[in-house]
């Protein structure tokens, strides 16, 4: 039933994306480092430091604010909608510019290539390619850099590219090595239209939940420097509090996706198992996740609370996700054991 | 007097001030943590509601942790007191935190705008233009540009405009949050009118749903047995088919499919009509729904007397051990003499028998089918307690040895053998393999309730984190030259809202832009 020969296609497309976003990954490291003002200009840096913070301030947001108290023009909305607005703005080198547009093409390639792993595996074995934990890790991977790319093209996103094509790369080389599974027919509970839906809508949940644990931890970072007003390469990358409203961005994204996945679960469970909730570690672990990110929705409308702390919240979320995707698939005994391991 | 009232009034304060707490914010987050925290054991430990075996071995494992986790409700997490504890006042605060937001909210929706500041470049966003018009002009065109843009626009005086969108927004987050209180009244009502009960029907036999005819039955407390609604079906064929090309890990000898063909009948004496029942196609009958959750074998048996009269006929179901089917189960001959029979043993789709493992199946389907049997003699049903249909109560009964006395005895059969019994007990013939369907009927009237809800839920939350609510006050006054009016737009939003400076200065280039046409 299956065809082999696709299934390695399909293998060779997933290295040649992990090679591609390996070169990614490096090229926004140089970019990062291009970033870094020399030695001896980091005491003029420091000084400027403030001011161009503000200057950030105006150019993260959109044109209204940037232009302040004087009369707004539309010219100043269409430039922005055109031209990302850079961190650092002319400050940055020819070199790191050059550096952070081919690793965004790079990224971009990565993210085709992956789609294409992942058509070629579903045409291989003739279903929908989310049967097990391979493929859910590549289909992941595979939503956390699309994202990012789509995302680029209409903010400047070239700090973060390290944060992602390094958890992206670091999933992929998990599921092809621990995680893979040969390409094989599904097992009857899991032939069921509604894996298309449950699955794919989790996976795109988790690949922006991804996003937003990054950008929440550089937050944190970008924040404590910030504070302790210790010179960082951190200096160079959006306020904290433009970083921060970003993370909050993608999670309230990710979030009504995750109470699609719960409902579109207990939906399938019902078909499947005859029962919408069966407390098994599965469910409970996905209601924990959508618990904790309620949680953060809720601290982060809450005057009271810290920025700081929510996204210790945000955190603790993406900190359940992993779990429920690690121990909770391996180790705990579940109606959801199809792991492949 | 005084002396009476005042731990009276001490006492209403201090109701007051629990409630006050329960209902904070800062509580319903704690209690939210809580919740997640005091679900994460019961993914844990095995609990008792899903897997009971499985919780008794681990009691048993664990003699010292065990009793004292039980005793703590962690083989029951999701029906402890603590648990409901959390939930119940999470619920209570959500009430108290939701119903007078909701008369907060019925009240900002049906009353004006605010009157604009003064200062409107004090406001979160400002922006400022100088238009050829007179203020009247300008100001209608400000009024006809936010009413495109769907704000509710008023005027409070002649210079300017005050208004408002995006009250969806809080109409989302209530509805949101009222939704997930209907999702609760939803599962109880199916905790409290819903049934299940489970049966094993071999290949060949019928069922009917009655309170009898059920292997195990859960009612919910409310559940009237007599009303169960009278359908009938009989399963006809049921086929299964294993992973048997692909040999890569974890592969070969996956189940790949589960059908069961059936002939239902909605009540006695209604026409039958031909189903199939799959795993993710369960059989929808009046008030109940059939499941197809589990299968395995019924090998057809049958013992004879030492006449040769037959005392034993049936396709006996096997209960499956591992993923290839190797199976145990006891057939019970209570008429056989002068003592009842009790085999008892395995069946083994495809048989092999080595010296480590013994006798143990290598493939789930029955590829080489064969019975490996005990048998015992005695009373089978000692004082007429129940007993599970798969094993033997031994307590009455005496172990038959075989004819050298050294072993027990050990019947080897593949399907058309016969093996005669010693000592004039008869002979057992294994006619053939039948399989039979492990079939789930279930019922939950809350079912409908509670999806509605949660969908109800989801659209809410949408709402709520899509829209933004926003005042924008709009205020004219005479330029620097006759004929010109400067136009001053500014925008304030309820929480943070990155996006306001962008819609600010888009409303007053609309307005511009408005002034440019009609002129």
């Amino acid at each position: 039933m299956t065809n082999q020969l696709l299934a390695q296609y399909a293998n060779t497309s997933l290295y040649s994306a992990m090679a591609v976003f390996t070169l990614a990954m490096l090229v926004y490291a140089l970019y990062l480092a291009a970033l870094v003002p020399h030695r001896d200009r980091v005491a003029a840096a420091r000084q400027s430091a403030h001011e161009r913070d503000e200057l950030l301030v105006g150019a993260g947001v959109p044109p209204g604010a940037a232009a302040g108290g004087a009369a707004t023009t539309a010219a100043g909305g269409d430039q922005a909608a055109a031209e990302p607005v850079r961190p650092g703005g002319e400050e940055v080198s020819v070199r790191g510019r050059k550096a952070a547009g081919i690793a965004g093409t790079l990224t971009w390639l990565g993210a085709l290539l992956l789609v294409l792993s992942a058509t070629l595996r579903g045409l291989s074995v003739h279903r929908w390619p989310l049967g097990n934990m391979f493929e859910f890790a590549v289909f992941g991977a595979m939503f956390t850099a699309l994202a990012f790319s789509i995302w680029s093209t209409r903010r400047d996103l070239r700090w973060l590219g390290l944060f992602v094509t390094g958890p992206v790369l670091l999933t992929l080389g998990l599921a092809i090595t621990v995680w893979y599974t040969e390409a094989a027919e599904l097992l009857p509970s899991l032939k069921s239209y509604w894996l298309a839906i449950h699955v794919t809508v989790a996976t795109l949940s988790v690949g922006l939940f991804a996003l937003g644990a990054s950008a929440s931890a550089l937050y944190l970072l970008r924040d404590a420097f910030q504070r302790s007003g210790r010179p960082s390469v951190l200096d160079r990358f959006p306020p904290a509090r433009n970083i921060e409203r970003l993370a909050y961005s993608v999670h309230i994204v990710a979030f009504p996706l995750w109470t699609f996945t719960l409902i579109a679960g207990a939906i399938w469970a019902r078909q499947a198992w005859g029962s919408y909730w069966n407390w098994d570690p599965k469910e409970v672990w996905t209601f924990v996740i959508w618990v904790v990110y309620a949680a953060y929705l809720h601290s982060r409308a809450t005057s009271g609370w810290r920025r700081q702390a929510t996204n210790y919240l945000a955190l603790a979320g993406w900190a359940c996700i992993i779990i429920n995707y690690t121990v909770v698939n391996v180790f705990f005994v579940s109606q959801h054991s199809y792991s492949g391991l | 007097m005084t002396d009476v009232a005042q731990p009276q009034l001490g006492a209403l304060g201090l109701l007051r001030f629990a409630w006050r707490q329960l209902t904070s914010m800062r509580t319903a987050l704690f209690l939210l943590l809580l919740l997640a925290v005091g679900a994460v054991p019961g993914s844990i430990w095995p609990q008792r509601g899903i897997d009971a075996a499985r919780t008794a071995d681990y009691i048993a494992q664990h003699p010292t942790l065990g009793p004292w986790l039980d005793r703590l409700g962690f083989f029951e997490v999701y029906a402890s007191p603590w648990f409901a504890a959390i939930y119940l006042l999470l619920f209570i605060s959500l009430v108290g935190c939701v119903l007078p937001r909701t008369r907060v909210h019925w009240r900002a929706m049906r009353s004006r705008p605010p009157r604009a500041p003064s200062r409107l470049e004090r406001l979160a966003a400002h922006a400022e233009t100088e238009v050829a018009a007179t203020p009247e002009e300008a100001l209608e065109a400000a009024r006809e540009v936010l009413r495109g843009k769907r704000f509710r626009v008023h005027a409070h005086d002649g210079r300017s405009l005050s208004s408002e969108r995006g009250y969806l927004k809080e109409t989302g987050n209530l509805v949101f949050h009222l939704a997930l209180i209907f999702v609760i009244i939803g599962v109880a009502i199916g905790h409290l009118f819903g049934w299940k009960g489970d049966v094993i029907v071999p290949v060949g036999q019928g069922f009917a749903n009655t309170l009898s005819r059920y292997d195990t039955f859960s009612p919910g407390p409310w559940v009237k047995p007599e009303d169960l609604s009278p359908f009938s079906l009989t399963v006809d064929k049921l086929d299964a088919t294993f992973e048997e090309r692909v040999t890569g890990r974890g592969q070969f000898g996956q189940p790949r499919d589960f059908t069961a063909h059936v002939t239902a009948t909605d009540q006695p004496g209604g026409t039958p009509r031909k189903e199939t029942i799959k795993v993710n196609h369960p059989l929808e009958m009046d008030g109940a729904s059939v499941f197809l959750l589990g299968n395995g074998y019924a090998p057809v048996i049958t013992v004879r007397d030492k006449a040769g009269t037959v005392v034993y006929r049936d396709a006996t179901p096997f209960l499956a051990q591992d993923n290839n089917y190797k199976s145990v189960g006891a057939i019970k001959v209570t008429g056989a003499t002068p003592k009842q029979l009790g085999f008892f043993g395995l069946f083994l789709p495809t048989a092999v028998i080595s010296q480590e493992t013994g006798p143990s199946s290598i493939f789930p389907d029955a590829k080489k089918p064969a019975l490996a049997l005990g048998l015992y003699e005695g009373e089978l049903f000692p004082e007429g307690r129940p007993q599970s249909v798969y094993t033997l109560d031994t307590k009455q009964l005496t172990q038959i040895r075989n004819a050298k006395g050294t072993d027990a005895l050990r019947i080897w059969l593949e399907p058309g053998q016969t093996y005669q019994l010693p000592a004039g007990r008869g002979s057992i013939t294994f006619d053939g393999v039948e399989r039979f369907a492990g079939l789930s009927i279930r019922s939950d009237p809350g079912k409908g309730l509670t999806l509605a809800s949660a969908l109800l839920a989801l659209a809410g939350l949408i709402a709520s984190l899509v829209i933004r609510r926003r005042r924008v006050f709009v205020r004219v006054s005479p330029g620097a030259e006759p004929g010109r009016t400067v136009v001053s737009v500014g925008g304030m939003a309820k929480d943070d809202d990155d996006t306001l400076p962008e819609a600010v200065g888009e409303i007053l280039d609309a307005v511009k832009r408005r002034m440019g046409t009609s002129r």
